[in-house]
């Protein structure tokens, strides 16, 4: 994973509530076994019924940043929602809400959640939809969005394990296996009633 | 301290914890499946890690595989190709593997119970989000990814911030004819899609105790669909009931002894929840939902809501919207919705109990003409029980397909889909759009409803059926 420190650059305003990842990169998309390449199957059912839809606008090409409703990412634990929407081109998603398991996933692939406000997400959309070209700040840093030419500034949290992850680019699992004598440990007192997979 | 059933199996399984790191949990059981596993074997490789423990991890194919034919060559070169991969990598990585065709294959979430590898007291995962299926045993059981699925399988433990506790009380006796999929679905449609993020739901309350662990499970498998990240019941007599004797559960002196623990389990009665809902389960009827997503529910006596019934501006933007893509008009009763397919399946609804349910109602009776009804059942085992009851045979002559075990039209990934504008009953957990195929319409119902619906042609109840 590469580091993230900060994102600067314009938003796609996406106004929908309860985004699902079925949605974010439909059904057919998942029989791949590759990681890369998910970014043309981003969204694509509402692209290809919806000439109106806010990617196929082009005043929002190149945008780094999706802003959405509350509860985006809900539904299917597809890892493949994050995969489109990095290779797609996005660095950051905003909402006030996301489903647990693609706020983690996203947290795994570098892919920055930003939880705002219902009001200052709602007001992020409106200026995203005034102004195509405002530029908006994430610092993953300090923990603050900004728009500011319109003045709008919000502080988000993130813990502070996924923070020091995400600055400095490291490997999850490398960071469990440092613990690997305790998780030896661990192993030694587990209950022997506790079932293994033995061969047929 | 007081305690609850939650908190008790997150300290159980704490290997690490620390100021400023994630909680690090050991995992119990891993299932695998061949949709979300690919790039985590890959990861392995390129890491050059094993997987930990082969013995803790079991895999099987179920999102991506035909339920017809399952004794040919599959059709679909990418679907061959993902199989083939989990093929290859169980091989290279020593992990036990049901295949298609094996009497053991089925639904991941279906199988582990079944097979006793799911039991009270355990951490689950598996790269699905209806793992929280297995909550119904008092384990502690939720979805990951695929970057997880690859963590667990390198550590056979994962980082995790700790959620929040809540209740979900239901107390009362439900009505003749309303199961425990009315049951969920009237909880979603009361705290919403997003009620549940951030939350382990406890179930409990006289309603739960009395169900059977097929119910638990239809109750706990749609926790997902509330946003939470896991749902779990009690252990009692009905869960040890249910695991004494299956394929890998403890005999003997270590049964015993797995009793004694697991008695220990349950929420402390002075322990609190962050958060706190009440129903009466006396007044649930049978449920069907009417949008896109699965908080979008009405009793099956209701009406297609209008928009402009909705307090929220949100949320009639988001009704307006999902009445478009539904083709409903507001105010059209439930009752008088003709529908195109029936579909019983899925980890939510098909399993025995499920089977049984249905039969009992399409027995001595026809499907309505044009509509298209299918029965896939959950695992192999059950496929082989139902035929020695003679389900299979009740479900055919009525009308209906009989297939062979998998997620099938749930999610459409294999050659069960809907064509677009095509309007099912289906005993599954989503009804999101496009989810059973591009464009297709998706109404949730239990299988009692499915299956008097395939018989009508229109939703209806197993006691309206003439």
């Amino acid at each position: 994973m590469q580091p993230v420190t900060r994102i600067v650059g314009t938003a796609a305003p996406l106004d929908r509530s309860d985004v699902d990842t079925d949605q974010i990169i439909p059904a057919s998309w998942l029989k791949r076994v590759e990681r890369t390449g998910f970014g043309i199957g981003l969204f694509s059912a509402w692209r290809e019924n919806d000439p109106d839809f806010v990617l196929n606008r082009p005043e929002f090409g190149g945008a780094k940043i999706l802003i959405a409703g509350p509860n985006f990412g809900i539904g299917s634990s597809r890892e493949h929602a994050v995969w489109a929407l990095t290779d797609f081109g996005f660095d950051a998603v905003v909402s006030p809400r996301f489903g647990d398991i693609f706020r983690n996933n996203a947290t795994k692939t570098g892919l920055v959640p930003v939880v705002v406000s219902e009001e200052f997400g709602e007001a992020l959309l409106r200026a995203v939809e005034h102004d195509p070209t405002l530029e908006i700040m994430i610092d993953v840093t300090e923990g603050w969005i900004s728009a500011p030419s319109v003045g709008l500034e919000s502080e988000f949290t993130l813990d502070e394990f996924t923070r020091h992850r995400l600055l400095e680019g490291l490997d999850d699992i490398g960071l469990s296996l440092r613990h690997v004598d305790k998780i030896s440990a661990y192993e030694t007192g587990r209950p022997a009633w506790m079932p293994s997979v033995d061969p047929d | 301290m007081s305690k609850t059933l939650s908190e008790k199996l997150w300290e159980r399984h704490l290997v690490h914890e620390a100021p400023g790191d994630q909680d690090l949990l050991y995992i119990d059981m891993h299932l695998v499946h061949e949709v979300t596993s690919p790039q985590a074997f890959d990861g392995l490789r390129l890491a050059n890690r094993p997987v930990r423990r082969p013995d803790l991890t079991l895999a099987t194919a179920d999102h991506n595989v035909p339920t017809i034919h399952i004794d040919r060559p599959i059709a679909d070169p990418v679907s061959a190709t993902q199989l083939r991969a989990l093929d290859t990598n169980c091989a290279a990585f020593g992990i036990e593997l049901y295949p298609l065709a094996h009497p053991n294959q089925g639904i991941v979430h279906v199988i582990g119970p079944e097979l006793g590898l799911t039991m009270p007291g355990m951490t689950v995962v598996c790269g699905d989000s209806h793992t929280s299926t297995h909550g119904a045993f008092g384990a502690l059981a939720f979805g990951i990814g695929t970057s997880e699925v690859e963590h667990v399988m390198a550590t056979q433990c994962l980082p995790q911030i700790r959620p929040r506790t809540m209740a979900i009380t239901v107390d009362g006796d439900l009505q003749p004819g309303v199961t425990a999929k009315d049951v969920i679905l009237a909880i979603i449609g009361m705290i919403g899609t997003g009620g549940g993020i951030g939350h382990i739901i406890e179930y409990r309350g006289s309603v739960i105790r009395a169900l059977s662990m097929e119910g638990r499970m239809t109750i706990c498998n749609m926790s997902i669909e509330a946003g939470a990240k896991a749902g779990m019941i009690a252990p009692d007599d009905t869960t040890f009931a249910y695991v004494e004797g299956r394929k890998h559960a403890p005999r003997g002196v270590l049964w015993e002894r797995a009793l004694d623990d697991w008695r220990t389990l349950p929420t402390d009665s002075a322990a609190e929840f962050a958060r706190d809902v009440a129903l009466d389960g006396s007044a649930i009827r049978p449920h069907i939902s009417w949008g896109t997503n699965p908080g979008q529910v009405v009793p099956i006596d209701g009406a297609v809501p209008s928009p402009e019934s909705f307090d929220d501006a949100g949320a009639r933007e988001v009704a307006a919207r999902a009445l478009t893509y539904m083709g409903l008009v507001p105010g059209t009763p439930m009752r008088e919705i003709a529908v195109d397919t029936v579909f019983i399946g899925s980890c939510t609804n098909s399993r025995i109990e499920d089977l049984r349910l249905a039969a009992d109602v399409v027995a001595g009776r026809t499907v309505k003409p044009n509509v298209r009804a299918m029965v896939v059942p959950g695992s192999m085992m059950v496929r082989a029980q139902a035929e020695v009851e003679g389900l299979d045979r009740i479900f055919k002559d009525a009308g209906f397909e009989w297939r062979a075990a998998g997620c099938s039209m749930c999610l459409g990934m294999n050659a069960d889909k809907l064509r677009a504008g095509e309007r099912c009953a289906s005993t599954s957990n989503r009804n999101f759009e496009g989810r059973q195929g591009p464009g297709g319409r998706t109404h949730l119902v239990s299988p009692a409803v499915a299956a008097a619906t395939a018989i009508a042609g229109t939703f209806a109840t197993p006691s309206e059926l003439g």
